[in-house]
């Protein structure tokens, strides 16, 4: 991290600036969704590692809910749209 | 039921009885039954593929199987997205319900295999089963395990139902197992 003074203009940084992507999609606990099926999901759907499933699904499971993916509108309401196909209880948000 | 799902060479297999398979026709068809479009629509509403339902529905196990897609109070994107989505949803949980009763032993029990899009179809349409029973039968985690160690308290009128709301987790269960092992075998 640089420790130079705040500049006012910083042009170099454009690629670092956050991307307008402020949507997420989140999956909600529910007591009849099987765990390994919840963490069979994560996997076939966005393609995560099964590593990172499981802990999505125990997050969802402890926590009562995980965001699950990030993106656009757009792109969220296609993946609320495949997890309601999966049966599972998703919902898209702005993540503020 | 007898073994429950195992991997095959590109796919997964059962072995059902005669029973299994009874019950496994007559849940499909109770999917069937449950995501059957309101006769109402119109021709026009049909060929561009926009329904005309906006709202939640009312009956709880219908809620669940069509949820809201926008969190907290945005009622208006829900409704809109009811709108454009759900009669594609209705329609991809029938052809599951049916691949499910297609695949299933003409009469009788017997070996059935599944490639994996129909075993993929097999699985949501289990789920689909399982979340109406698990609604119409108010289940939670809690009531779930009292079941499974024997402790549960069931109303006799539901005993049937929690019966085979938990048989079908146990084959639900086999069957992502068995998917696991197919994405092994093959990845």
């Amino acid at each position: 991290m640089s420790t130079a003074p705040v500049e006012l203009e910083r042009p170099e940084t454009e690629g670092h600036v956050q991307p307008d992507l402020p949507w997420v999609t989140i999956v909600w606990n529910d007591p009849v969704n099987l765990m390994s099926y919840v963490t069979y999901v994560f996997q076939t759907v966005f393609g995560y590692p099964r590593s990172k499933a499981h802990s999505l699904m125990l997050d969802v499971h402890h926590k009562g809910r995980a965001v699950v993916s990030s993106g656009s509108r757009e792109e969220m309401e296609r993946d609320v749209s495949i997890l309601h196909e999966y049966g599972l209880w998703a919902t898209l948000q702005q993540d503020k | 039921m007898t073994r429950g799902f195992q991997a095959v060479g590109g796919g997964v297999a059962i072995d059902l009885d005669p029973d299994d398979a009874e019950i496994l026709r007559a849940m499909a068809g109770l999917v069937l039954e449950l995501v059957d479009p309101p006769p109402e629509k119109d021709e026009f509403e049909r060929i561009v593929g926009i329904g005309t339902s906006t709202e939640k529905p009312d009956d709880p196990v219908l809620a669940r199987l069509f949820p809201d897609a926008y969190s907290g109070d945005e009622a208006d994107s829900s409704a809109d997205f009811r709108r454009y989505t759900e009669d594609g949803l209705r329609l991809h949980k029938r052809e599951n319900a049916r691949s499910l009763m297609e695949a299933l032993p003409a009469s009788g029990g017997g070996r059935v295999e599944l490639d994996l899009g129909t075993a993929h179809a097999w699985m949501k349409s289990l789920n689909d089963v399982r979340l109406a029973l698990g609604t119409r039968l108010g289940i939670d985690e809690e009531t779930q395990e009292a079941y499974q160690r024997g402790e549960a308290a069931v109303p006799e009128a539901d005993a049937t139902a929690m019966h085979l709301y938990d048989w079908l987790g146990v084959l639900q269960e086999s069957l992502v197992q068995a998917l696991f092992d197919a994405q092994r075998h093959s990845g």
